[in-house]
């Protein structure tokens, strides 16, 4: 078995690649950071198996933010037998830059020019023979969105011929790695020396620590070594890593111009069009907005329909299975728990829940296909600035739009340790996927009428939601940054790329498709178990009371100074492991202890809530609750994973969930005066 | 001239990159180092942070972190 691993900077296609290869699903997306993780996929080529790794995009082997780390700690120090360096056509230079840097480390790289496709119609040619001669290691062209030239490069694979270029450095420097040289024969590993040497010279605290770690002993207890180093250093006088980088982007530049031709100077003219606009001081923020409450207005009004029939579908199913179950004398309890508990919740999780989710999620994917969230998170810097922390947190923000997990795992992209934090930490005041369809329920059944048309109510009132979420994730990114987290904001550079349009159809089949089966999966795992626990919690009684009705009314007296009820705080925890089920486990308790109420359409459910006391207060409060839920049992375990820390685990549940409360109780007291 | 003050559409040649460490590293990556060819291409709704065409990228980057870095305007 050969390891393969796919480098290269950020948005040039590595993922897309790894797809190919491997016919895995790794996610891609048109902005620089989308994949923050390692990830492997086998395929086999002329009877060879390959491992190979997707990597996350890097700029340099400097590295600067978490996943960065992880691309450069794969590339220097794990075993691998090919390097594949994915490049941008578009921007050959600045690709060759990185180019030029792992092949310092191996000689075992094949170079990938992608994106041929964009280049051509930008008028950019690109000679592959000259630069495969020029880098003397195998170079293909391939545009990896049209599946061409993937054969060239599975041909490469097989490839000997490796003879790499060396970047020649300032003289002085030279001298100074020949000096050392010697004295790291036999101890590197599998390490180029020269390589080595290079970073004892310009020293970073973060990869001597890794070099320290792989090579299992500390070069710098070599006493000798340390001296002759302290010398050099004294000797030649130079800022090194300016040093390095200059000749290694000046050498890439020399390449480039050799082998790049554009026949348009203005290529990208037409994106600068589009970019004046989304980004201009009039246009750039209500252009978000209304982009937003598009999405909105396509989810409801999409979802509106199927829901509709497959929730009059499965409530005319309930009697034929209450009737079968009759014939085959099921004992009753059995047949309640079945049908009461079980098939409902379920059978609510996928016709409520589940097709909201399946339109919002597509809809967002292409949007990030679009390359239009760089520009967001562009156009927001400076608010977040102001916060103290980082406009890339947009983009995390994004994410959690789809799954608060990926978002708390997407914060990797943010350089400073702190604003990463803040980024994790608030990343549950957008709310995800599943707390979506939540609030579309209540706000349908509660603020604009079952069976009134206007959406455009609701669309404006969830708008409102989410704007209340941003200006929190901003209020705390705020007070964070001026308590627990002090700190200034460190430094925010970020590309934007070159629109691209997204692949439509595929887009749709595979998130509609990724995100029923799921939903589904979550549903079976979640809903299930909930739906028979809370079932049992209705019907065992004690002292004649049902131990629902026991908790319940040890959690009302404070539930109901923030406007919600024992129940719905109940349904609230009890969401933990999965937020969409938090409304159906409401309507079940209420239904096990109150009137039977028949359950067949979406104006049955606001009598059930109305019996059961809500008012216009219960609804909003249940709204404002449901955006500051604690993050879900997933979420919780990405941020103890990212974080590495339980303490910040317990801070990112406790925070939102304090907020929340706090913000009821206030809406629940000015609601006495109304 | 400073990279920051640079008007819309305004091109210029990078003569001197000066910044704290952090953000040195990150614009070395990205290519701009003495001699390099920049064009400020975008601004932001609220003027900060600035994109710049820089070596066939267009970054975006904040005015703090560049009002070090000199440029002669061509
Ligand atoms: N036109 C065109 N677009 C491509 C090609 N290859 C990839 N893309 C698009 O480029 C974008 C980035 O692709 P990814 O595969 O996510 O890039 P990546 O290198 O994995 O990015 P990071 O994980 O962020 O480092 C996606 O929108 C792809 O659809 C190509 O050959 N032609
Ligand atoms: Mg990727």
């Amino acid at each position: 078995m050969k390891v393969v691993a796919l480098a290269g900077n950020p948005n040039v296609g590595k993922s897309t690649v790894f797809n190919i290869l491997t016919g895995m699903h790794q996610h891609t997306g048109n902005w620089p950071g989308k994949t923050v993780d390692n990830a492997n996929g086998i395929f086999k080529y002329k009877n060879i198996n390959y491992n190979i790794y997707d990597l996350p995009g890097t700029y340099s082997l400097m590295a600067h933010s978490k996943e960065e780390e992880v691309a450069r700690d794969f590339i220097c120090f794990e075993e691998h037998d090919l390097v594949i360096v994915v490049c941008d056509a578009v921007c050959l230079e600045r690709n060759l830059n990185l180019v030029l840097q792992i092949l310092e480390i191996t000689d075992k790289v094949i170079v990938c020019v992608n994106l041929l496709d964009e280049a051509k119609k930008k008028k950019i040619s690109v000679n592959l023979k000259k630069l495969q001669e020029i880098l003397g290691v195998p170079v293909v062209g391939t545009s990896a969105r049209n599946k061409k030239g993937i054969d060239k490069l599975l041909n490469a694979l097989e490839s000997k011929k490796f003879n790499p270029i060396e970047v020649k450095y300032d003289d002085n420097l030279e001298t100074a790695i020949a000096n050392i040289l010697p004295y790291l024969e036999g101890k590197t590993k599998n390490l180029n020396p020269r390589w080595v040497a290079l970073n004892l010279l310009s020293y970073d605290e973060k990869l001597y620590n890794s070099l320290k770690d792989y090579l299992n002993f500390d070069i710098f207890t070599d006493e000798f070594i340390k001296n002759q180093l302290f010398n050099i250093k004294r000797e030649i006088d130079l800022d090194i890593v300016n040093t390095i980088t200059n000749s290694t982007v000046k050498k890439a530049e020399e390449i480039a111009n050799k082998v790049v031709t554009f026949n348009n100077k203005d290529y990208n003219a037409k994106d600068r069009k589009i970019d004046k606009i989304l980004t201009s001081k009039l246009f750039g923020i209500p252009i978000m907005l209304i982009l937003l409450m598009v999405i909105f207005w396509i989810t409801i009004k999409g979802a509106n329909y199927p829901s509709d029939l497959l929730f009059k579908f499965f409530s005319w199913l309930e009697k034929y299975i209450l009737n079968f179950l009759q014939l085959i004398n099921t004992p009753w309890w059995f047949s309640e728990i079945l049908v009461n508990g079980i098939y409902r919740v379920l059978t609510w999780v996928i016709s409520v829940m589940l097709p909201p989710m399946a339109i919002f999620f597509p809809l967002f994917t292409l949007l990030e296909d679009s390359g239009f969230l760089p520009r967001i998170a562009f156009n927001l810097d400076k608010a977040f600035k102001k916060c103290c922390s980082c406009g890339k947190q947009a983009l995390t923000m994004c994410m959690g739009f789809g799954c608060n997990a990926v978002g708390v795992s997407g914060a990797r992209i943010i350089d400073s340790p702190r604003e990463r934090l803040i980024a994790i930490l608030t990343n549950v005041f957008v709310p995800c996927n599943g707390r979506f369809p939540t609030m579309i329920t209540i706000i349908t059944i509660f603020f604009v009428g079952i069976n009134s048309n206007n959406i455009f109510l609701s669309i404006v009132i969830l708008t409102l939601l989410i704007l209340l979420g941003i200006f929190l994730t901003f209020l705390v990114s705020f007070l964070l940054s001026k308590t627990v987290l002090k700190g200034i904001p460190s430094s925010f550079t970020l590309e934007l790329p070159p629109y691209r349009r997204p692949q439509f159809l595929k887009v749709l089949v595979r998130s509609i498709f990724n995100r029923t089966i799921f939903v589904l999966g979550r549903a079976i795992i979640v809903a299930i178990p909930a739906g028979a626990i809370i079932w049992l919690f209705a019907n065992i009684n004690i002292d004649g009371i049902s131990l629902l009705n026991h908790v319940a009314s040890f959690l009302d007296p404070f539930a109901k100074a923030i406007g919600l009820d024992g129940v719905i705080l109940i349904a609230f925890i009890l969401g933990f492991p999965a937020n969409e089920i938090v409304v159906p486990i409401m309507l079940m308790a209420y239904m096990a202890t109150g009137q039977i109420i028949e359950f067949s359409n979406l104006e049955s459910l606001r009598q059930i809530l109305v019996v059961n006391g809500w008012t216009l207060t219960t609804a909003i409060c249940v709204l404002v609750f449901s955006l500051c839920h604690f993050p879900c049992s997933t979420t919780c375990l990405t941020i103890k994973k990212e974080t590495g820390s339980l303490k910040w685990t317990l801070v990112s549940i406790l925070l939102p969930t304090i907020i929340g409360i706090i913000l009821c109780f206030i809406i629940k007291q000015l609601s006495i005066f109304f | 001239m400073f990279l920051c003050d640079m008007k819309l559409g305004n091109k210029g040649i990078v003569k001197k990159v000066k910044a704290n460490d952090n953000i040195i590293k990150r614009l070395l990556d990205i290519g701009l180092i003495e001699g390099t060819l920049v064009e400020c291409v975008l601004k932001s709704p609220f003027n900060d942070p600035k994109a710049y065409l820089i070596r066939g990228a267009t970054i975006a980057i904040r005015d703090d972190d560049c009002k070090e870095i000199e440029v002669d305007l061509l």
